[in-house]
Formats: structure tokens, sequence, C-alpha cells
């Protein structure tokens, strides 16, 4: 452990002290805080992880149903087709404070003009009709999931942070803090014996003058 | 704020998702991913990244992870999904908790008491 270098003297003494109360409370806020957050964390990864597993498959699900669509038709008019999409969503970004950390939450209102289909039902195949349906179900979920995976990411990435302040501070700055504070006791101790040691001479050196 | 969504995938699988309001682009290697996810990333609040691109950019994508906005999401592509973010999720567990509980599945119980007594 490593001393911190400062003069031994009693205003430090009680700089020090006051700095070794404010570490020692921020140490148990912050592992307050570190608990809270992994009590959350694994709640909400097991449930990202299941969101994730059911969005993931319908996506695959999604996917294939287009690319049976795509293998009736030329690349040119599948582009053509989906050109003017027809639905708008207008996505509300906003975040929320959860532990003071700034998540994100969305809120999808759908501005949907009168059909889900962007095309007319003459120049496409009815597999990207399905596709195009599921894709449309899928959206709140997917963003759901965006929404999830951002939050857990973010709160994996500050209790991690946390984590390493609390050790910080637990196992360097308060060992630390108290070395010092035992060094400069000492030392006060120290100089008040050799001070009580060096009167007691001079009085005995005096009275043996006196005699 | 207004949102907008965007999502990057190889080939033209992604464009169903131009009929739900997204923006679909298309990259075919992860440079030219790399380079349209950093433009996007200024104008759109979500983006979805087909994984086998995402875990090519991984580098770019964890540019982004400490802000709020915007989310990059992995999703499967058609050839299904590579598992990628499961995987993702895993080390974000193993970082945290300094464990994966997610794997271990009929223990994740016990596991949940463990956090909660310390």
């Amino acid at each position: 452990m490593a001393r911190i270098n400062v003069n031994p003297t009693r205003m430090e003494l009680k700089k020090l002290k006051a700095r070794l109360k404010t570490a020692q409370r921020g140490h148990k806020l912050l592992k307050d805080k570190t608990d809270e957050m992994v009590r959350r964390f694994s709640v909400i990864i097991r449930e990202t992880k299941r969101l994730q597993d059911e969005v993931e498959a319908e996506v695959v699900e999604v996917m294939r149903q287009f690319s049976l669509a795509r293998g009736s038709m030329s690349k040119k008019e599948i582009e053509l087709a989906f050109s003017m999409p027809s639905v708008s969503l207008a996505l509300e970004c906003t975040t929320a404070n959860v532990l003071n950390l700034e998540i994100p939450k969305l809120h999808m209102e759908e501005v949907s003009g009168e059909d889900l289909y962007p095309y007319s039902f003459a120049e496409i195949t009815s597999e990207a009709d399905y596709a195009v349906a599921a894709a449309g179900k899928l959206v709140a979920r997917l963003l759901h999931l965006a929404e999830m995976e951002k939050a857990t990411s973010m709160l994996a990435d500050e209790i991690e942070k946390s984590k390493r302040r609390v050790n910080a501070l637990e196992y360097v700055m308060i060992p630390d803090i108290e070395e010092t504070i035992r060094y400069i006791t000492q030392k006060l101790e120290e100089n008040e014996r050799a001070g009580l040691t060096r009167l007691m001479k001079v009085k005995s050196m005096l009275e043996e003058r006196g005699s | 704020m207004k949102g907008r969504m965007a999502i990057i995938g190889d080939g033209e699988g992604v464009l169903v998702f131009r009929s739900v309001g997204m923006d679909a682009y298309s990259a075919d290697d992860a440079r030219s991913a790399a380079k349209l996810l950093s433009e996007l990333a200024e104008r759109y609040q979500v983006i979805f990244v087909t994984d086998e691109l995402a875990k090519q950019i991984e580098e770019v994508i964890a540019a982004y992870a400490s802000r709020a906005y915007p989310i990059i999401v992995p999703v499967p592509s058609v050839r299904g999904g590579s598992g990628y973010s499961a995987e993702m999720l895993r080390r974000q567990s193993e970082r945290a908790l300094g464990m994966d509980i997610l794997s271990r599945g009929a223990s994740g119980t016990h596991s949940d008491g463990d956090n909660n007594a310390r």
C-alpha cells in the first residue's frame, strides 16, 4: 500500500479524515447502486434473450418468405414494387432515466396510408404479400427488441464501470487514506513523546544545576 | 425527438422492410457497410444490421455503444441467424456479472438468488 505523500501535521490529518469519510460514503453508495444495477440487469437480460429468440425467428421467416417472392420475379420488378412505401412510421424517440443512465425509449405511431402494401396486387406475387404482412406485424416488436438490447448493453457498460470504481475505492483509495492517517497519528504521537522527554530532561538538568 | 429507422443488409432481402416504413440499404462487404453505417448513424435513430455484416464491423458499432441513440441492432439475414446477437448478450452478461447467466438454463433461478444476496 502506498502512503499518500503529505506532511504529518494536524491540519493534514483533519483533511484526510474528512476525505476518508467521503470515500467511505461514496463507496457504500456506489456499491448499492451497482447491486441494484446487477439485479435489474439479470432481469432485463433474460427478457431480452427471450424477445431476441422470438423476434429473430420471425425475421428469418419474413426474409425467407420474401426471398420466395424474389425468386419468382426479376430484381428490377422487386426494386420497383418496393420503391415507394405507403406506410410511414412516426417514431418518437425519448430517453428514460434508469439509475442515472439515459436509456432510449421508443414509441411508435403508425401513420399508415390506406394500405400496407406499397404495390398493386397485379404486379407482384402473393408470396410478397405474406412477407409484407408479417413484416408489418413485426416492426413493433423489432423496435422493442432494439430498445431492450440497447438498455442491456448500456447497463452492462455502466455496471462494469461502476464495479471498477467501487473496487478502486475499496482496495486503493480507502486503504491508502487509512494508512496515511495511521502514519500521521503515529508521527504526531512520536513528536509529542519526544517533546515530553525533552522537557523532562531539561527539567532534570535544571534541577541538577540548581542543587 | 422524431426518429427514423434504417436497415442495412447484404443483398435485397432487406427490401421487404421498406414496406413497413424503414429505409433499406444494401452493402456488399464490410468496408462499404462500415462507411454506410457511419453515414446513417447521423440521420437515423434505429439501425438494423444483418448479423454477418454486424460481426465484421463490430468496432464501428461499438463506437456508438455508449450513447442512447442511434440504436444499432443485429438481425438475422435470409440465411438464418448466425447466433451473433445471442453471443453479444452472452458477452455482456459476462462483462457485467462476471459470468454467463443465460446458457446455464435450469440453474438460472439459483444465480438470481446469488445476485440478490450480494
